[in-house]
């Protein structure tokens, strides 16, 4: 006897905690398979790019912490880094220093929450607890560099705002050397658990090819076992005078991302370490007046500082008539800004390209085949933040 | 790794009647192409042996009112073998259908999508050309210079009528913007007020 067998609809969030954020996903099912994800974004758009055009260069840096709001610093960076190549800023190394220093620390951040809360996702909540006690730990290094735990505003073009303040090194010098043990706890808690494989070893396999046509970049990409990292290939600021490993992962799936994003902390902290041993001393940002804002206690004194403190703050610098393409290696992936600008003190356009926008149009080819249940695990090993995504 | 004034040669060389100008700048090559060979360059630069652009990164509109030929489409590709990058750009008038390349990338489907959604650029042959990025319902394409800051509609939750409702933005103050050219003459609407 032939059974009539009936579709299901399923409506998956925007509001449900393992959405990540405001994703609405229509799920077509049969039964428990799904056999069509039409992920429905756009609920948390802001028009970042739109009001980018309306802002001036230095205004614009803020909407970049609040594009992917876990690793604010890694994005400003490529802002920054557009503006210093059209400009042709030379940034002083003691700033490249920080500013590698700070990505880095931004990339674990990211790495923590994604890590934990895809455990949480498959079942496992001690991960988040323990992993969260760390975050706050490396926000408050935001804080005590910017003023502010999350959207730092920190980075600008031709350096950085503000040098470290006294005896943060050693902070942060301290937390990498406890840090290690808390990454051995979680991989205890993680690596070999059963549940935690079950649910994640060969769900959501993405090809090499496939992952190539997707645009995937960053660990999605390398999970799929493509050893490409723009640290490496195509180095900014002062990234080639490190040494560090890419980790690489081979099948592809779930848990392999998950691996690699493990093995990244560790060299991240690596990275960080080396930051430390050799941070230079000098300024913290370019001294072309025409760009960075002279010191407070010049303005009291010099005409021209004063000048320059104002014009800086009214219209900003100008930025010569030109475009470009730069990309950074962002904790979620290749991170780019193209930027169009056209000799006035506002970008004429820009154009975020944001890593997890392509991960998360893969969802369809991911997901089909899949049980339900393996939404949210493929969704969390994509590593989606819905401020790149809607922007 | 190949040297990027090779490989524009070889652009050059093997496209030379299809390639309007091309140039090298910020270690990228800025390549000009006609609309109508839009699907043949993508493709021969994918699938080429000493190109080899596996990877589309993105694609994006600009938006020039003033000029003609309004818009700039812009595709940015990326070679993981020869460490390269490529900017694609083609001139696009307005209502003008431009083919999709769905067919040559995958990924290029949201990007198309978010093109459309936001300069209101027709693609040939995409598989579910809808808005993707506002709101359901929406009217307007916000990146084009010609759409307000603030938008046209606000929405807020009424508790008369018990449900989300749609309203024009009324704004207490009007936008802002300085014109630093001459400090004096502050904004626009100052400008018209001090007219009359």
């Amino acid at each position: 006897m032939a059974k009539e067998t009936k579709t299901l609809n399923l409506n998956f969030g925007p509001q449900h905690p393992a959405a990540h954020g405001v994703l609405r996903l229509i799920l077509q099912l049969d039964g428990e398979i799904v056999e069509k994800a039409d992920p429905h974004i756009g609920l948390l758009h802001r028009g970042t790019e739109k009001l980018i055009e309306n802002k001036t260069y230095t205004q614009a840096v803020p909407y970049f912490d609040r594009l992917d709001y876990v690793a604010p610093m890694n994005q400003e960076h490529a802002f920054a880094l557009a503006i210093e190549k059209i400009l042709n800023i030379e940034v002083p190394i003691r700033a490249q220093y920080i500013r590698v220093m700070f990505c880095e620390i931004g990339r674990i951040l990211s790495h923590i929450l994604n890590v934990t809360t895809q455990a949480m996702d498959v079942g496992a909540l001690t991960p988040t607890l323990w992993g969260f006690e760390e975050r706050e730990i490396l926000m408050g290094f935001y804080e005590k560099v910017s003023g502010s735990r999350l959207h730092a505003n920190y980075f600008r073009a031709g350096g950085v705002h503000q040098d470290l303040p006294k005896g943060l090194d050693k902070e942060i010098g301290k937390f990498c050397e406890r840090f290690p043990k808390i990454i051995n706890d979680l991989e205890l808690l993680l690596t070999d658990n059963r549940i935690f494989k079950q649910r994640n070893v060969d769900i959501g396999v993405v090809s090499k090819q496939d992952a190539l046509d997707y645009s995937f970049s960053g660990v999605m990409l390398r999970g799929s076992g493509v050893p490409w990292d723009l640290r490496k290939s195509q180095p900014y600021d002062c990234y080639e005078q490190f040494e560090f490993k890419i980790p690489v992962g081979k099948n592809g799936d779930c848990y392999d991302r998950y691996l690699c994003r493990i093995e990244e902390m560790k060299e991240s902290v690596n990275i960080i370490n080396q930051c430390l041993a050799n941070l230079p001393v000098g300024p913290i940002k370019t001294d072309d007046g025409k760009i960075s804002p002279p010191p407070k206690k010049e303005i009291k004194q010099s005409m021209e500082a004063l000048i320059h403190h104002f014009k800086l703050y009214t219209e900003g610098y100008r930025v010569d008539k030109d475009e470009i393409y730069t990309a950074v290696e962002a904790p979620k992936g290749e991170f780019g800004v193209y930027l169009i600008s056209d000799g006035s003190s506002k970008p004429y356009k820009c154009k975020i390209r944001a890593p997890g926008f392509s991960h998360l149009q893969a969802m369809d080819y991911l997901i089909k085949g899949h049980m339900l249940a393996d939404v949210p695990a493929v969704l969390g090993s994509m590593d989606i933040v819905f401020g790149e995504v809607d922007r | 790794m190949q040297n990027i004034q090779d490989l524009e040669k070889i652009l050059n060389s093997e496209l030379n009647t299809k390639i309007k100008s091309s140039l090298i700048k910020h270690n990228q090559i800025y390549l000009k192409i006609d609309e109508v060979d839009l699907t043949e360059v993508i493709l021969f630069l994918k699938t080429n042996s000493k190109t080899k652009f596996r990877q589309l990164i993105d694609i994006t509109a600009v938006d020039f009112p003033e000029n003609e030929i309004r818009f700039k489409l812009v595709y940015l590709l990326l070679s993981h073998e020869f460490n390269q990058r490529i900017i694609i750009e083609i001139d696009v008038k307005e209502k003008e259908i431009v083919d999709s390349i769905t067919s040559i990338f995958p990924a290029a489907n949201w990007m198309e999508r978010e093109v459309f959604d936001m300069y209101g650029i027709d693609f040939k042959d995409h598989p579910d050309l809808r808005r993707i990025l506002t709101d359901y319902g929406f009217e307007g394409h916000p990146l084009r210079k010609d759409f307000p800051l603030t938008g046209h509609n606000e929405v807020r939750y009424s508790h008369e009528t018990k449900k989300v409702i749609y309203e024009p933005v009324k704004l207490e103050q009007n936008y802002r913007n300085f014109d630093y050219e001459s400090p004096w003459e502050g904004t626009k609407y100052i400008k018209e007020q001090t007219k009359e």
